[in-house]
């Protein structure tokens, strides 16, 4: 799993049948300490988040696991959405 | 999923007996700005892609999760030809600078 802050949304009338009416969002990879850590990546939405929320998300063939249909070509979904972070560093 | 832009084709006639009928496309990165990035797949296209759109493309064992690129030797599957992006974060970070 991974933390992640929504950035925007991704509108793709034309894709994979089965990922109809399923919400394609923009996701910036950030650390505990909300510093960006890598390229943004375009992951389902399953949580319900919006632009400008922290999230966390999984990635692989796991990430189809949540969602509503069990055969799909997807590589990343939110699974959740932070309400705070503490950590260590 | 990655943003890419369909910048060309691949014709193989000698390959994987899996992929007969498979259409690979060059698909080359792109950022957040659309600008091209030096970095790019050859994917499998499940969508109808044509040059020059953009699209995104699902990697590693997820490319194989839809009927046609199911068990076929192929790590990157083109799955969506973006419409719109809709970058709010951004738009609102550039406000604040100008204000």
């Amino acid at each position: 799993m991974f933390l992640g802050k929504v950035i925007g949304n991704v509108w793709a009338t034309k894709k994979y049948q089965q990922l109809k009416n399923m919400k394609l969002m923009f996701v910036q990879p950030i650390n505990a300490s909300y510093e960006e850590t890598d390229e943004p990546i375009v992951a389902v939405d399953t949580a319900g988040s919006g632009p400008g929320e922290i999230v966390y998300y999984i990635t692989a063939s796991e990430a189809v696991l949540p969602l509503p249909v069990n055969f799909a070509p997807v590589d990343a979904s939110i699974v959740g959405i932070v309400d705070s972070i503490y950590s260590e560093e | 999923m990655f943003l890419g832009k369909v910048i060309g084709t691949v014709w193989s006639t000698k390959k994987d007996e899996k992929l007969v009928g498979a259409k690979f496309l060059v698909v080359r990165k792109l950022d957040l700005d659309l600008n091209e990035k030096n970095d790019f797949v050859v994917a499998v296209d499940s969508v109808g892609a044509g040059e020059g759109e953009v699209v995104l493309v699902a990697t590693g064992s997820s490319s194989r999760q839809t009927h046609f690129t199911q068990d076929k030797p192929v790590d990157a599957v083109i799955m969506a030809i973006v419409d719109k992006l809709d970058i709010a974060i951004k738009q609102l970070e550039q406000e604040k600078e100008e204000l």
